[in-house]
């Protein structure tokens, strides 16, 4: 096979070609990794989607083994054994964890081999990968546009054709929204099915890993080698079943919900169109769609998690003191504190950017004395009517489905200066994980922003989001393919 | 809104040191997403439940077996400062 014959194959299609024996599992991760190196580093236009790229291929892959040694892209947040974990930020540069996380381990012990990790927004704090610590990530569609974030590392690593299949993680939109930004898919799975052992945490209550690959096959193969309890996180249950690889090719029977907020929300004129045209497509394959499903709190959902997300931040982040790992920094003559304490305050003064010491102070706040009640408290009552919504309007529906993101990628710089119109790209992701549910993004069309139309003016990639009740995966997963089958999206243009 | 004393308060109880750029720019960040977040304040909430977590967690506890644990070696690789039998850090009465 020829490198872009190669390079054509899904992660799934190649690992099927390696246990046919069409080709070897080194002559993809060559490919790869020649890819990644020429395209994936900051320096030469480079995306800068890669922080670490492999040296070589491990001894022996093995071809009969469920993933027949593909090579994946791994957020920077999972801590892999020997080889930097530094969750894009300068408190963690060069660390190198003692072990591996459970997610990377089921995946190598399914046979994949890890080809690289990927820069994201530090601490998984941001929604344009542009809160990284080494540098921004660039959209493969238009490099002057972001990737979304904070899995952008790896969501412009697949789209770029630099990885086979990759995976991140999820609190509040981190999978989806830079897969929809990026023309790829992402799975966000129910809280609890894939371990958070050795994801350097963020928001534990919310976190959750998950698959970003080219198609909803890949995604399913992914997550099925992901899943599963683990004695090292007690909130891991794993799925129910098994997860099974989709094949439904319509959706008859199947009832889509429009939360009638949409409406009101603000959204591109090209987004809602490539929405509406999904909506109408999916009413030919047989679906009914009901455009007046209520999540009365949805609205509210945004200042719940940006009260939420930062608290339990707050305290997960206590852990970076220059004590154990990563940076230090002794206090200066004349700081107020000096010794241990000088030392704690200077290194997390040097450690952490910008928009993560933001969300540790927006967190501290939102838990100290006075104002505990008024926010963290009335936040987890937020969270629970937002649960509840759901859980009605999934009496009258089986899936609800909105855009993934109120408009296309941006511009690299647009919303830096401003924190809450950065915060409102995670308008249509953050009601699920608040209520733990699984949630999909598949790739719907192009659209141009309200802003021009980018490059070439063929427009940009539009998400399709569609969440379900939690555990219901597989089911998702099918009507995520049917619609994916229909659409026929060319993620292929955008490949370097 | 927040003032700048609340600032550095807030600073203090998270252990950071914030220079004078960062305690203006705190100031105004934090005040505008909190005026955004204090649309929850005009919801009735007083009989609504909490949740802290979506999963009803019952204590886990696993098997009593004796299992290895990292090595100490291997504990102390990435610490800035270690001693044969500890991490090292500053006095606390410096």
């Amino acid at each position: 096979m020829t490198g872009r014959e190669l390079l054509a194959l899904s992660g799934a299609d190649g690992v099927a070609a390696v246990q046919a024996g069409e080709v070897t599992a080194a002559d993809l991760f060559d490919l790869y990794r020649a890819r990644a190196l020429d395209h994936g580093g900051g320096a030469d236009g480079g995306l800068n989607c890669f922080s670490w790229i492999a040296d070589d291929l491990p001894p022996e892959p093995d071809a009969a083994s469920p993933l027949a040694g593909s090579p994946v892209a791994v957020k920077d947040l999972f801590c892999t054994e020997g080889v930097p974990s530094q969750a894009g930020s300068r408190m963690l540069e060069g660390y190198r964890p003692p072990y591996t996380a459970t997610a990377v381990a089921r995946l190598q012990a399914a046979g994949a081999t890890l080809l690289g990790k990927t820069n994201q927004d530090e601490f998984a704090m941001g929604s344009s990968n542009e809160h990284c610590a080494f540098g921004v990530v660039r959209n493969p569609w238009d490099p002057a546009r972001v990737p979304g974030g904070s899995s952008g590392g790896s969501a412009a690593a697949v789209a770029a054709g630099l990885a086979p299949w990759a995976i991140g993680t999820d609190t509040g939109g981190s999978i989806r929204q830079p897969a929809a930004l990026c023309g790829i898919v992402g799975l966000k799975p129910t809280y609890g099915a894939i371990s958070r052992y050795g994801m350097i945490a963020f928001a534990s209550s919310l976190d959750q890993a998950g698959p970003l690959t080219r198609d909803v096959t890949d995604a399913a193969l992914l997550l099925a080698h992901m899943v599963g309890s683990d004695s090292a996180d007690a909130t891991s249950v794993g799925l129910p079943e098994a997860v099974v690889l989709p094949s439904r090719l319509e959706l008859s029977g199947i009832r889509l919900g429009v939360p009638t907020e949409i409406a009101g929300a603000q959204i591109e004129a090209g987004v809602l169109g490539a929405f509406n045209d999904t909506l109408a497509r999916a009413q030919q394959l047989g679906a009914t769609i009901d455009h007046e499903i209520e999540l009365p709190h949805a609205r509210h959902a945004l200042a719940a998690y940006y009260v939420l997300a930062p608290a339990e931040a707050s305290s997960n982040l206590a852990r970076f003191d220059g004590v154990r790992y990563g940076h230090r920094v002794e206090a200066h003559d004349g700081d107020d504190e000096q010794g241990l304490v000088g030392m704690y305050m200077r290194t997390r003064h040097d450690g952490f950017g910008a928009e993560v010491k933001r969300r540790i102070m927006l967190g501290t706040y939102a838990l100290s004395s006075g104002y505990y009640d008024a926010y963290y408290g009335r936040a987890q009552r937020v969270r629970t009517l937002i649960a509840e919504d759901f859980k009605r309007a999934f009496e009258h529906v089986d899936f609800i489905v909105t855009p993934t993101s109120a408009e296309v990628a941006f511009e690299l710089g647009a919303k830096t200066a401003d924190p809450w119109s950065m915060y409102l790209n995670d308008y249509f992701t953050v009601p699920m994980p608040l209520a733990g549910l699984p949630a999909i993004s598949i790739p719907c069309g192009l659209a141009g922003s309200d802003r021009g139309l980018g490059p070439g003016g063929a427009g940009l990639p539009v998400g399709f989001q569609i969440a379900g009740p939690a555990f219901s995966e597989n089911k998702l997963l099918e009507v995520a393919y049917a619609l994916e089958q229909s659409i026929g999206f060319d993620g292929a243009r955008a490949w370097l | 809104m927040i003032d700048r004393n609340q600032v550095l308060h807030v600073a203090r109880l998270a252990r950071l040191i914030l220079d004078e750029q960062e305690i203006v720019a705190m100031q105004r960040d934090l005040g505008s997403v909190l005026d955004h977040i204090e649309t929850i304040g005009e919801l009735a909430l007083d009989d609504v439940v909490p949740t802290a977590h979506v999963i009803e967690l019952t204590a886990a506890l696993r098997a009593d077996e004796p299992v290895d644990s990292l090595s100490r070696q291997a504990t102390f690789a990435g610490a800035p400062a270690v001693s044969d039998d500890g991490f090292i850090v500053p006095s606390p009465q410096a």
